[in-house]
């Protein structure tokens, strides 16, 4: 297990969440679960509340399929920071990372009629703050957070 | 609950009303079968209603445009009516809206056919 980086980096943020999940399609039920638990109880309002799951459960399929490739022996991280007018939510994995500027864009228009490729671009779409960094010594973290309107 | 489906016959146009959720696994999957099923039979005037359809993913996306290449492969159609707002956004912010034909109305789609 590589060393999270679940330490809030704003000390005013309350970790609400922080467990491990099973690397299964399941697991994005519970975290949507978790996650909106939190944000429904900080007020966001229901569009938001949609567009935070949605990130979330992309988040986690692709922890899940990408990143641990559905090796049981393997969790994914999540972590829900309640941050007064923002929610943050870490999700890691334990796969081998990637680099994210090799991503291809879902937008340009050879890839709009590929099957696959958009869950990232839709974590970016739908969190008002998205990053992406590696873990040590392997894995990859993904960071989203959303301000309350 | 995971995408059902469920085709009729409306002349020669297959409408496929799907309802329920289209995600990653059961849901997806349900979609991707259906729509072989009718292009393995012949069927090349597709229309699928998405007026059920309470939620969709990536992965989702990802069928109804495989979906789409995979019926106009076979010289068909595939076409789709009753978006909700939610499936309307998706589609608009993945620039496939205009990829698509969409229609609120059955009969003007049935008709967009000939």
């Amino acid at each position: 297990m590589g060393v999270w980086s679940g330490m809030a980096e704003n000390t005013s943020e309350i970790k609400e969440v922080d467990t491990y999940l099973d690397s299964a399609l399941g697991s994005a039920d519970e975290a949507e679960h978790l996650v909106l638990g939190v944000a429904q109880q900080m007020g966001f309002h229901e569009d938001d509340l949609h567009k935070i799951g949605m990130a979330v459960r992309e988040s986690i399929v692709n922890a899940v399929v990408h990143g641990n490739r559905y090796n049981r022996r393997k969790r994914v991280h999540l972590a829900v920071l309640n941050g007064k007018d923002h929610v943050t939510v870490l999700v890691g994995d334990e796969g081998e990372g990637f680099d994210p500027d090799k991503l291809p864009d879902p937008l340009a228009e050879p890839n709009l009629l590929q099957q696959s490729g958009r869950g990232i671009f839709l974590m970016r779409a739908f969190m008002d703050e998205f990053q992406i960094r590696r873990l040590s010594p392997s894995g990859t973290e993904f960071k989203l957070v959303k301000f309350i309107q | 609950m995971s995408a059902k489906l469920s085709p009729r016959q409306v002349g020669d146009v297959t409408v496929i009303d799907v309802a329920g959720r289209i995600t990653l696994g059961e849901g997806s999957s349900n979609l991707r079968e259906g729509i072989r099923e009718m292009v393995a039979k012949g069927n090349k005037k597709i229309l699928l209603n998405l007026g059920e359809v309470t939620y969709i993913d990536s992965s989702g996306i990802g069928e109804l445009v495989s979906g789409f290449t995979s019926v106009a492969n076979a010289g068909g159609q595939l076409k789709l009516i009753n978006l909700t707002k939610r499936v309307k956004d998706l589609l608009q912010i993945t620039k496939l809206y205009t990829v698509f034909e969409v229609f609120d109305d059955e009969a003007a789609a049935i008709r967009s056919f000939a």
